[in-house]
């Protein structure tokens, strides 16, 4: 087709480019998959072909990714709304909302089925259940109804280290479903966090987040009641197959720090907040993501000492 | 709107096309590089008495 037999009036100027449609992937949340996922894969008591453990990292993060497009495209209206989301690609106009349905159904079938391909089945219908736990019980049903949305479908980002540990052992065991609830716990205060310093945004949006529902006083209190849950469970897992003496450290040291921003969170009011534009909320935020990051590192840790007879405690 | 024959449109096309074209190249090479380690790993031997003629 020549240039000239070109219809001028529909051609878009803001027409998506690669990058737009990588971005329906949620690429920084996909790290998070990526990096969780690894750690399950290589916490399992066997050994991997260094190719089979690639693929299936690769086909995790492309799961994680495709269920990402879904929840961009199912929350269009909500994302054209929120500041913290308008720039996407459906809301800012670039990707059509059909494009993102079709890519997000396309990518979700195909990881699936190559990871069950390069590892075993029951890896691949696990992540299976993980795509349809995020895009339908949270993002359909779950996110426009209840307060404690976070709190349930903070499982579906938990559960890419379970999938890791299938995808190696073909089995399932304790250890990666402490490595699911250490996650799952940490996902309320996290979100929260972030939802009392971007204000109005889900209030806007309609979302029943628990600043809107409850407030933003029940929001702090909730904030210190979830992390002081999260710190015994955290400290005590130093003590399961998944700990030892470096995860004990590091945990005691980040536990004390993740609690003392919890406790400043609290004695806070709305006033003193706003006056410094939030940042004790900000600050606890960015903690939160090297909280997570930290623990999952010592529990890699951990396992890769193993080996030298160092890791754990015995 | 005019279109020119280095139109901006061009180049965000040509990038696309582009991207879409490594990645289907990378699939492929994911598969192969698969194949190859399942086969030298035993993954795909095919147990006694199961062998294919």
């Amino acid at each position: 087709m020549s240039d000239a037999s070109i219809n001028a009036s529909s051609i878009r100027e803001d027409e998506a480019g690669f990058g737009d449609y990588f971005a329906l992937l949620k690429p920084r949340v996909m790290s998070l998959v990526v990096f969780t996922a690894l750690v399950g894969l290589l916490a399992a008591p066997v050994t991997v072909h260094p190719m089979v453990g690639f693929c299936a990292i690769l086909f995790i993060a492309i799961g994680g990714g495709a269920s990402g497009a879904l929840n961009m495209w199912w929350d269009a209206d909500i994302d054209r709304v929120m500041k913290r989301t308008r720039g996407r690609p459906i809301p800012s106009g670039k990707v059509e909302p059909g494009e993102a349905m079709a890519l997000g159904l396309a990518l979700s079938g195909m990881s699936c089925i190559m990871l069950a391909l390069a590892t075993n089945v029951f890896a691949g219908a696990f992540l299976a259940f993980t795509i349809f736990f995020y895009v339908v019980v949270y993002t359909m049903w779950l996110k426009r109804l209840t307060p404690q949305n976070i709190v349930i479908g903070g499982a579906a980002g938990a559960f890419p280290p379970v999938i890791g540990w299938i995808a190696a052992t073909g089995s399932m065991a304790v250890e990666p479903w402490l490595m699911f609830a250490l996650t799952f716990l940490w996902t309320p205060p996290h979100f929260w966090a972030l939802a009392l310093f971007m204000r109005s945004d889900y209030d806007d949006a309609g979302v029943p987040m628990l600043t809107v529902t409850h407030g933003r006083r029940a929001t702090r209190v909730h904030i210190l009641v979830y992390t002081l849950l999260l710190a015994l469970f955290a400290v005590g897992a130093s003590f399961s197959g998944i700990g030892g003496p470096v995860y004990l450290a590091v945990s005691l040291v980040l536990n004390a720090l993740f609690i003392r921003g919890a406790f400043r969170i609290w004695r806070r009011d709305e006033a003193t907040s706003e006056a410094d534009n939030f940042a004790v909320e900000r600050s606890f935020f960015k903690l939160s993501l090297l909280y997570l990051f930290l623990h999952f590192g010592a529990v890699l840790a951990e396992a890769l000492l193993k080996p030298y007879g160092l890791g754990g405690w015995g | 709107m005019s279109i020119r024959a280095t139109h901006d449109l061009h180049k965000r096309r040509f990038g696309r096309n582009l991207g879409v074209g490594l990645v289907l190249a990378a699939f492929i090479a994911i598969v192969f590089g698969l194949t190859i380690a399942k086969v030298s790993n035993g993954g795909m031997t095919f147990q006694p008495g199961t062998e294919q003629n």
